[in-house]
């Protein structure tokens, strides 16, 4: 199971990786996409939508269940990946390069202080 | 936390990987390397199914063909040696208390081949039924493995496995075979719409067995295939499963399984009043298979409207990796099952399409006519 160090987490296996412009790319992790076995559909937000963290924003459905996603941070959803929507399948075959699922425009350098590291998110999928 | 019963094969299955899932109290693969990558095997070369959770009944008696006639509503004492049936197992009201496939041994005894979730209530209820017609109902299941082998490539392992001459076995028929140095009996049958083989042994066979299969497919592009592609496939080739299309609620007539209630055979049959006045009359509500315009999947028990008025409930609903959109089934009043039909999904309007399934044509190994 793959868990980069340079990402953030959260509890609910987001992932989240700062751009260092104030945006931010977020998908599933290595773990979740593993868990969900083959991905079928993924429903996204349309660009434009405002997101609240811990809040529902799309829809991940593999075969055996439909699970929500949740926003890991506050922000604008500048961007979705839009290849999903025919290769869904990218979420488990690169769940943190081709499988990205929204792009964030966040507000605040410390937006993302309160995600896990790698080294507590690994902790959580071993606890 | 309570530990699934175990098939044979439990070890074999840990040493590829698999995925478990409770089944029915068992603890079965669900998947090995992914569902839709087993499917799509399945469907171009082949794929190996442990169903030994499923439950095997052996009747014995002079009058046992007259006893199944009884207690199924297909016409079975007919049944040559060597032949296989399906047939529903009905309570009075016509209601479903299980299906299965009557296996008519060349020997001359039946075995049935039960669902794992209801082997204990069918052997129950067989053995209620028994006394007056003099027959022995056995519980087999504990000693008995089956392996199922589906896919177009299924008799080239076969045969490279050491099983000849399978040119002759047609569909719905079954052979007592040696194959690789172990007693099965060897029906040509399965749950996927494919041609392909089922294969019952002894329970302590059923890892060697596997492991020649296996080896003997790999080049040929055979894989192990769990629960997962099982379900996906059956009802890509429009098989019902019990608890979903047909069920205590769901008669074999609503579920369009009506051919396989012969109304005629000589003696009655249990359910029968029932079902005649349901067959006469046209059912209440129907069965029936759709598929939408994408890859949302409609999960059971999904409301099913005809404008904004509910008629019916999904009972089944996959991602066909074959059509690349989402199927299923559902029960519908059966005056709405030819109009326009659609489903909310979290806030979507999705047409519910029907279609007479299969939604992939069947490709078995019949007699040429």
């Amino acid at each position: 199971m793959s868990i980069p160090t340079e990402l953030k987490y959260t509890k609910d296996h987001e992932w989240v990786r700062d751009l260092g412009d104030g945006t931010a790319l977020v998908g599933i992790t290595d773990y979740a996409q593993n868990n969900l076995g083959d991905v079928t559909f993924v429903e996204l937000p349309k660009p434009g939508a405002n997101l609240s963290a811990g809040a529902t924003f799309g829809v991940v459905e593999s075969v055996k269940a439909a699970s929500d996603l949740y926003a890991p941070i506050d922000g604008e959803v500048l961007e979705v990946n839009a290849v999903l929507d025919s290769e869904p399948e990218k979420v488990n075959q690169d769940p943190y390069g081709d499988g990205w699922m929204i792009k964030l425009k966040f507000v605040g350098a410390d937006a993302l202080a309160g995600l896990l590291d790698a080294g507590a998110y690994e902790q959580l999928c071993h606890g | 936390m309570t530990i699934g019963r175990r098939t044979p094969l439990h070890g074999c299955h840990s040493g590829l990987g698999a995925r478990f899932v409770d089944f029915a109290g068992w603890e079965m693969p669900v998947f090995y390397a992914g569902i839709i990558p087993e499917h799509r095997a399945v469907r171009s070369a082949a794929g190996l199914f442990d169903v030994s959770h499923m439950g095997e009944a052996v009747v014995r008696g002079e009058r046992a063909g007259a006893f199944l006639d009884h207690v199924l509503t297909n016409s079975i004492s007919g049944l040559a040696p060597g032949r296989v049936i399906y047939s529903p197992m009905c309570v009075e009201d016509g209601g479903a208390i299980d299906d299965l496939l009557v296996y008519r041994r060349p020997g001359g005894d039946w075995l049935l081949c039960l669902n794992a979730s209801n082997t204990g209530t069918d052997l129950d209820w067989l053995r209620e039924r028994a006394g007056p017609f003099g027959v022995e109902v056995e519980d087999q299941s504990a000693e008995t493995a089956l392996l199922a082998l589906q896919g177009p490539k299924a008799a080239e392992i076969l045969s490279k496995a050491g099983a000849e001459s399978l040119e002759a076995l047609f569909y719905y028929h079954c052979e007592e075979r040696r194959v690789a140095g172990v007693d099965c009996l060897l029906s040509r049958t399965g749950y996927t719409g494919e041609d392909g083989f089922e294969l019952f042994c002894g329970s302590g066979h059923a890892a060697g067995l596997w492991e020649t299969l296996l080896r003997a497919g790999e080049p040929l592009g055979l894989v192990p295939a769990g629960l997962g592609a099982r379900d996906s496939l059956r009802l890509e080739a429009g098989m019902p499963l019990y608890g979903h299309e047909l069920s205590r609620e769901i008669t074999p007539v609503q579920a369009g399984l009506g051919w396989t209630v012969k109304l005629r055979k000589p003696g009655g049959f249990v359910g029968r009043d029932a079902l005649e006045r349901e067959k006469r009359d046209g059912p209440a509500r129907r069965v029936i298979h759709f598929h939408t315009a994408d890859r949302r999947i409609l999960r059971p028990d999904t409301q099913v409207l005809e404008g904004d008025q509910a008629v019916g409930r999904v009972l089944s609903g996959t991602f066909s990796p074959v059509l690349e959109v989402a199927i299923g089934s559902a029960l519908v009043a059966a005056p709405a099952a030819d109009r326009p039909l659609a489903a909310d999904v979290r806030g979507n309007r999705v047409a519910v399409n029907r279609i007479r399934p299969p939604f992939v044509p069947h490709r078995v190994y019949r007699p040429p006519s």
